[in-house]
């Protein structure tokens, strides 16, 4: 691990003021992501800014009927939350799915948003990968891309998002709160938040230099059945190959996204007029344009099967 | 092995012996940074920084200076002498490093000891000695809850964790019913330990030993 000098925040403007202050500064929250990356000198920040102190760590309503998850909640706590359990059930559920429960006591609503690609050749640093050392190439394409992206993928990346927990936020149109270095704030919704990798795929997401994540906001409940299903090589503990987010309303009528296929949780809204037609009807909009290859062209069949029992599941 | 002053050192010898002193010299002083393996990093002199934190473990309370990328488990390991917290991948993979922090259980070896101040630590020597067992402990002795016993630690420090995230009402993924109290299934169990793993493959004992804690609780 490179060396670096270490501060703790005392504010969230304070603390998207220090970060362009000293550049190569990172935001650190439960470091479960960022340390990983440290030890392997795939991140190398020479300063760290810790946001732990920023009392950003409350689940609240606010006044029009919204819930606003602060994004240093843990996701344990996120997960147990009651309020999440009933109306927002699709989040307990993705976040359940997610690590383990050691490490979900750490993990944040912020650094989970932000957690990067878990790519094979992102990971060894004795390989070619755009992410990692821009313009260097893709050791993915034509190498094991069992786990990587079928759509919305480029020349440059075809790297997946790992998080869980995105994709029901993703379902729930969340929108996510930041303060800048001006400290200004804004609100972004997760939909315009992460991006597709075209030719900047060290670029993930809408984030200015410094721009520090303070909440994320789940708009009011909208009801249904909220199911979550995750498919993976072992039981428990492993990243998704394919996962389903869906909110199922009586009708039949609901949203869907996915995970584990692209290099953001996957929505396309005019796939879910198909929804009282069945799986194969939304999952032929949802991956129209797929570019998968030879090995992980499995991933079409199974989200179509996968979003099969999860209709079949919200119908009872 | 070669020492520095053979006469008959080897090409290769001397090769190795370069390259193992630049290694040692990168952790203790302050070096150029080579060109970035990882990282487009901008070229610069890097120093080590050192920064102070007090925590209590088991009781007892340190005032330590570190290496700012000294690891939770590192300190405990390598300053304090604490070594019941296992270091088996050090990436948050395995749970070999479990400890509890304030209550909760977390990888010791994914956070920064620098981000504990005025935590309260508790490592499996600060749950039970041999002479004073924690239950959970007598359990895992009872039900050969272990072959080699290097995940143990972790994993008893995990499983005393569970019980009380089960007490709390935390749900699980394997939970049928979000809005009902969680259940002390086997299922749970095995679910909720799935952070811990047992490269000898004593899970069925270790469910074993927590069914039998958990219904002496209830
Ligand atoms: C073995 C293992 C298995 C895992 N399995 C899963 C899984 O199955 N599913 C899943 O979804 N995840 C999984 N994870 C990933 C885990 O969810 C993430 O590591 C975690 O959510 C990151 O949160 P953190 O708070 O620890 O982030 P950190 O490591 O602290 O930070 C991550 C990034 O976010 C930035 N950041 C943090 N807070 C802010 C903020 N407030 N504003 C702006 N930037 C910020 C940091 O600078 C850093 O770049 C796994 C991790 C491990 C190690
Ligand atoms: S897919 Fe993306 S992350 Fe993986 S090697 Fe290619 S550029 Fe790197
Ligand atoms: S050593 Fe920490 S999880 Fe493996
Ligand atoms: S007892 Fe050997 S690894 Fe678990």
């Amino acid at each position: 691990m490179k060396p670096f000098s270490y501060e703790r925040a005392g504010s969230p403007a304070e603390a998207a003021a220090a970060a362009v202050r000293t550049p190569g500064a990172k935001f650190i929250a439960g470091g479960t992501n960022l340390l990983d990356l440290m030890k392997l000198e795939i991140e190398t920040p020479v300063h760290l800014i810790d946001v732990n102190g920023l009392s950003l760590d409350k689940v609240e309503p606010t006044p029009d009927g919204a819930l606003r998850i602060g994004a240093l909640v843990r996701n344990t706590d996120l997960a147990a939350d009651e309020r999440v359990r009933r109306d927002y059930g699709v989040l307990s559920r993705a976040l359940l799915a997610g690590a383990s429960g050691q490490l979900r006591n750490k993990a944040t609503t912020a650094g989970n948003l932000l957690q990067r690609t878990r790519c094979p050749y992102f990971y060894d640093t004795a390989q070619p990968c755009n992410k990692r050392r821009p313009g260097s190439g893709c050791a993915a394409i034509g190498g094991f891309s069992r786990q990587l992206a079928v759509i919305g993928g480029s020349e440059a990346c075809i790297a997946t998002h790992p998080s869980d927990m995105a994709v029901a936020m993703r379902v729930l149109d969340a929108a996510v709160e930041t303060v800048r270095p001006d400290g200004a704030a804004r609100s972004i919704p997760i939909a315009e938040f992460h991006r597709l990798p075209g030719d900047t795929p060290h670029i993930e997401t809408v984030l200015e230099p410094g721009e520090l994540i303070t909440a994320v906001t789940l708009p009011r409940p909208v009801g249904g059945t909220h199911i979550y299903h995750k498919v993976r090589d072992r039981a428990s503990y492993a990243f998704a190959l394919v996962a389903v987010a869906a909110v199922v309303q009586p009708d039949g009528s609901g949203r869907v996204a996915l995970g584990g296929v692209a290099h953001k949780p996957w929505r396309v809204e005019a796939a879910e007029a198909e929804m009282p037609k069945g799986a194969k009807a939304v999952t032929a909009q949802l991956l129209a344009g797929a570019k998968p290859t030879p090995e992980n062209a499995f991933k079409l069949p199974l989200v179509e099967r996968t979003l099969g029992s999860v209709l079949a599941e919200a119908k009872g | 092995m070669h020492q520095p002053g053979d006469l008959d050192v080897t090409r290769r010898g001397v090769l190795m012996g370069t390259a193992a002193t630049i290694a040692l010299t990168a952790g203790s002083f302050p070096v150029p940074a080579e060109a970035a393996i990882g990282d487009a990093a901008p070229q610069q002199t890097l120093t080590p920084v050192t920064s102070t934190v007090s925590f209590t473990v088991n009781g007892r309370d340190h005032d330590l200076t570190l290496d700012t990328r000294t690891t939770l488990l590192d300190a405990l390991r390598e300053q304090l002498h604490v070594t019941g917290p296992k270091k088996g991948c050090d990436h948050g993979q395995c749970g070999a490093c479990t400890v509890l922090v304030d209550g909760r259980r977390i990888n010791s070896c994914l956070s920064l000891a620098v981000m504990h101040q005025g935590d309260s630590i508790t490592t499996i020597e600060g749950l039970g000695m041999p002479d004073r067992m924690h239950p959970m402990q007598a359990a895992f002795v009872k039900h050969d809850g272990y072959q080699c016993g290097y995940c143990t630690p972790g994993q008893i420090c995990s499983a005393v964790a569970v019980l009380k995230e089960i007490e709390a009402g935390i749900p699980s993924h394997v939970s049928a019913d979000l809005m009902a109290a969680p259940k002390l299934t086997a299922d749970e169990l095995r679910e909720r330990m799935s952070g811990n793993i047992c490269r000898c493959g004593a899970y069925s004992n270790i469910v074993d030993a927590i069914t039998e804690v958990a219904g002496r609780e209830a």
